[in-house]
């Protein structure tokens, strides 16, 4: 189909859909759908970040499970205690599969713990800050921890529970460094708000306390990498063959210590955008480190993100190093993509995920020859869309404006610029980019549907309409869409899976993915009797 | 050591709860609701709390669960939730199209102090639910009991909004069966068929939560209890309310509404509680109990006389909610082992009674109960004095490995494994399924160990 009329038709696909819905959501919704044409001269907007609609089945979570769930989830040794009835703790208690390795085995894990203050209808009603003190300082008897963080829940804003004095007052107490988080599920309109609020409290209450990181002639900060499924593990394994050093990750199998000291690295990079582009901001703000935008999700992206690593330290050895690295991981991925890719090729993909994840995943399956159809975020912003060019003109709403904007300013004594005047100007003459980040829209296909918070009723519609080999989302959506007899990819767990990073990461997924597309269960949906068989028809026809 | 901070001295903690052996009540609403036939539950709060049920629901059935929230932002949270939720209703009857939108609330919306039928009525009175329609709910803050009251409550919010007295009684029996696995439901369902009587059973999640892969996806399944069937349920001859805390509830309030007999029982796991429920039902329908029954608990004794030498002593460890904890412990006191240690978060007198005297032979037994009787306590009481068996859901495992104790899966949720959606753990079917989980993990653990010149190959 020619791209013209591929536009003409989703367009049409869209319009059918808008007439279903009531008129107010019509309105709303048809602003979060974009069919896709990259090179206009005006570029397309499309709607983020704002506000679902009730009733529409969405995929989104909450300030909480961005804050506790996603950001501070991973980190093993600082102690989380969730304010609030006992729910928000037990689903946010080991269910996002972030794996960490502690160095020995006395090191401080507290992952597998659950803490709760558990409200009862008592401390609704006469407050909770005294059951909360009562309960970090048990928490700090038992556990012993250098750290604590404390996670408010819906009902601990309304009751006026002050997290912070009490976080406050029992750091002086006990001696632990310890925060609170005013991240109540109402906050902002998805788990995004949740991100914003535990970075801002990171920035604050731990990055810059560390006086010395990990030794080591390349160090990098790695912001926004999860190690969901092992992805940090295979991204350390990468880094050290090649010689450069991961002084923290934000935050997949991450300590106290390294988020301390993410400022003493000479430069940061950053993975998932959405959930922490402006922490690598406020640090080379604060302390001089530059950063730029990295993917090493998909075996090409992941030799571009190391090239570029090479070409800021400029460092002809370390250039060498990663060269050898990519060439011996290019063969190991050609060969798995000589095998895989025949199979795969041509084959059509959805994603509907995360804030980075629907992006940067459609690498790994333009490597193995497949096509997008549509992609769409769950909780991304309009820049993770369009490119970071737009940020000056997003509008803030109501629902962005209740989250804080930390003002930061360059440190008296630790602000050390990493590259002179000089050196950024060369470097800009080779094209090299700070700051940077295109969005997802620019390297789509024209015609390939762009759907924000997509819901429940779109999906099916755009199934039905495109019936994609694949779709990629999460946990809620995965056996509504398996149901329909195709498989569904988690994005957010990997199916348990995984790691999907690096090239070794790449590997597995192209294998991963083949096997879910030419698996032979699918085809026993249909029970052999409702199963076409002309000859037998034509024999009982012929004894009447 | 995953678990490596967990100390074995064990301090009294009066606000601390670590690793909870309960949660909170609105996924005991949202399950409750997705038993009745062509229903959308809806959450009336935050995103969170509706992505989270659905999640652990999903990862418990491998299923769609299908649900709607109210979305609330923090101008809903201060000016109330009215606005979300009748654009809720409206969106939900314009494309998902349910008979019955179930909603319930949140630790949010009623900290607020939304007044849910008010809401409903305006909602109503806008015409924004189609004729023949309904919007029904429950109250279920967080901060009150457990996921097993909020189960309660929906199921009451049946009773509540439907059940009706048209003062000609059916010959049926209305069956609650309380917060089991579809699975159990369909196996409550056949023994009572077995024995000849009709029956309304609610919530029932059967052909829902367990429904076939046909290539074609249904938003809300073939099963459920219908409308019909809820108003029925008012001429009914009696209520078999299947434990006291997920059932009893709605059983006592049909009773009051009416005047459908109530009678109380265990949910029927291990052999005395399933013998309660078909002699209840024998005499409460004036059925006799046919063979075929008998021959199947027939079966279940053999099963037992058996192996009795392997669970003779061993003592073991649960966690989980009260309504299962009574007949299981019940059951494996009966076949001779101990159970030494039990807690559930959930709370309730009813379990304060009752254990002491299934427990009345294991003197060196413990229970405890509340905010503090949590899987960090169970863990505590291990390291002090071992247990052969660990039984409860699927965040047993880390205890599990740690102190190298096998876990039997039992109870809400099983994210790790499957067979609950499908095998029953109820009725005599039932409990040898458990008898043979029991012994394979018994016996899987003897294999594993024992030094080679003790290895046997017949048990």
């Amino acid at each position: 189909m020619s791209p013209e009329n591929k536009i003409q038709d989703a367009q049409s696909i869209k319009e059918e859909m808008l007439g279903s819905y009531p008129t107010k959501t019509a309105r709303k919704r048809q602003k979060q759908f974009v069919v896709n044409e990259p090179g206009l001269e005006a570029k397309q907007e499309i709607q983020a970040n704002v506000r679902t609609l009730p009733g529409i089945i969405t995929q989104r979570g909450c300030s909480y499970a961005g804050c506790k769930g996603v950001v501070l989830g991973p980190t093993r040794n600082i102690l989380n205690i969730t304010h609030g009835p006992i729910g928000c703790g037990y689903y946010s208690w080991l269910t996002r599969r972030n794996q960490t390795r502690p160095e020995s085995d006395t090191d401080d894990n507290f992952m597998p713990y659950c803490l709760s203050t558990d409200m009862q209808d008592e401390n609704i009603i006469f407050g909770g800050e005294k059951k909360l003190k009562k309960a970090i300082e048990e928490a700090v008897d038992i556990f012993h921890p250098k750290a604590v963080g404390v996670f408010s829940t819906c009902p601990i804003g309304l009751i006026g529970d002050d997290v912070h004095a009490v976080s406050k007052e029992m750091s002086e107490k006990t001696g632990a460094n310890i925060f609170g988080f005013s991240c109540e599920g109402y906050k902002g309109v998805s788990q995004s708000a949740g991100h914003h609020i535990a970075n801002n409290q990171l920035f604050k209450h731990v990055i810059g306390k560390g006086k010395a990181c990990k030794a080591g002639k390349f160090k990098v900060a790695m912001l926004g990498e999860y190690n969901i499924g092992g992805d940090a593990f295979a991204l350390e394994e990468l880094f050290d063959k090649c010689g450069i050093t991961l002084v923290a990750t934000f935050s997949g199998n991450s300590t106290y210590e390294q988020f301390a000291s993410a400022h003493l690295a000479d430069l940061t990079v950053v993975m998932c955008h959405r959930s922490i582009n402006y922490v690598a901001d406020m640090i080379e703000k604060k302390y001089g480190v530059p950063w730029f935008k990295v993917n090493f999700i998909g075996a090409e992206a992941s030799a571009k993100s190391l090239r570029k690593i090479a070409e800021y330290f400029d460092n002809a050895e370390l250039k060498a190093r990663v060269e050898k690295v990519i060439a011996e991981e290019m063969a190991k991925v050609k060969s798995a993509l000589d095998e895989i890719k025949p199979k795969v090729e041509g084959k059509t993909a959805m994603l509907f995920v995360g804030g980075s994840r629907a992006h940067h995943y459609q690498e790994l399956f333009k490597e193995m020859g497949m096509k997008i159809l549509a992609a769409g975020y769950e909780f991304a912003h309009r820049d993770d869309y369009e490119g970071r060019d737009v940020l000056p003109t997003i509008k803030v709403d109501a629902d962005s404006r209740n989250i804080e904007e930390l003002h930061v300013e360059a440190h008296a004594s630790e602000y050390r610029p990493r590259k002179t005047k000089e050196e950024l100007e060369a470097l800009a003459k080779k094209g090299f980019e700070f700051r940077d980040y295109k969005g997802m829209m620019p390297e789509m296909d024209a015609g390939t549907l762009v759907i924000d918070d997509i819901n429940h009723f779109e999906t099916e519609i755009i199934i039905e309409k495109y019936k994609p080999d694949i779709f990629c989302a999460g946990i809620k959506e995965k056996y509504v869409i398996q149901k329909l007899g195709m498989p569904l990819k988690q994005l957010h767990s990997y199916d348990y899976g995984g790691p999907y990073a690096s090239f070794a990461g790449a590997i597995n997924f192209y294998r991963d993915v083949e096997r879910m597309l030419n698996t032979r269960i699918w085809k026993h949906i249909k029970a052999p009797w409702h199963k076409v068989e002309p000859l037998a028809a034509v024999f009982i026809n012929a004894t009447n | 050591m995953l678990l490596r901070h967990t100390p074995k001295e064990v301090k009294e903690r009066e606000a601390l709860t670590i690793n909870p052996a309960k949660t909170c009540q609105p996924i005991g609403a949202m399950y409750a609701a997705l038993g009745i036939h062509n229903c959308l539950p809806h959450s009336h709060g935050s995103q969170g709390c509706c992505s989270y049920h659905r999640s652990m629901l999903t990862r418990h059935y491998k299923e769609p669960v299908m649900a709607t929230t109210s979305s609330f932002t923090e101008g809903s949270a201060v000016f109330g939730g009215q606005a979300n939720l009748l654009a809720a209703v409206e969106n939900i009857f314009a494309l998902y199209k349910p008979d019955v939108i179930a909603v319930h609330t949140t630790c949010l919306s009623e900290t607020i102090g939304d007044d849910i039928p008010q809401i409903v009525s305006k909602a109503v009175e806008e015409g924004k639910v189609p004729p023949g329609k309904f919007v029904i709910h429950a109250n279920t803050p967080s901060y009150i009991g457990s996921h097993v009251t909020g189960f309660a409550n929906m199921v009451k919010g049946m009773v509540k909004y439907f059940s009706v007295r048209t003062g000609v009684k059916d010959n049926q029996v209305n069956i609650i069966p309380g917060w089991v696995e579809p699975s159990d439901m369909r196996e409550i369902k056949r023994l009572t068929a077995e024995m000849g009587v009709k029956s309304i059973m609610f919530p029932d999640t059967s052909e829902i939560m367990d429904s076939p892969q046909t290539g074609k996806f249904e938003m809300y399944g073939k099963g459920g209890v219908t409308i019909d069937e809820l108003r029925a349920s008012g001429d009914s001859i009696a209520t078999l309310a299947m434990g006291h805390e997920a059932s009893v509830p709605a059983g006592e309030l049909l009773d009051s509404k009416c005047k459908v007999k109530l009678y109380e029982l265990d949910v029927p796991i291990g052999l005395k509680a399933t013998d309660r429920f078909i002699k209840t039902l024998s005499d409460v329908m004036n059925v006799p109990v046919p063979e075929s029954i008998e021959r199947e608990r027939g079966r279940l004794v053999d099963i037992l006389t058996d192996n009795e030498q392997y669970f003779y002593n061993k003592r073991v460890a649960l966690y989980g909610d009260p309504d299962q904890l009574i007949p299981m412990c019940e059951f494996l006191v009966d076949i001779g082992m101990r159970p030494v240690y039990v807690v559930t978060g959930t709370p309730g007198k009813y379990f304060a009674a009752r254990m002491p005297e299934v427990l009345k032979d294991i003197p060196e037994a413990k229970f405890r109960q509340g905010p503090q009787a949590d899987m960090f306590l169970v863990h505590q009481w291990i390291k002090n004095e071992p247990v052969d068996l660990l039984i409860g859901n699927t965040w047993g495992k880390y205890i599990a490995r740690d102190e190298n104790v096998p876990l039997i899966r039992f109870g809400f949720p099983i994210m790790d494994r499957v067979g609950h959606s499908y095998f029953p753990n109820v009725g005599y079917t039932g409990a040898i399924r458990l008898i043979e989980k029991l012994l394979n993990a018994i016996l899987d653990k003897r294999d594993r160990e024992a030094p080679e010149e003790k290895f046997e190959l017949m048990f």
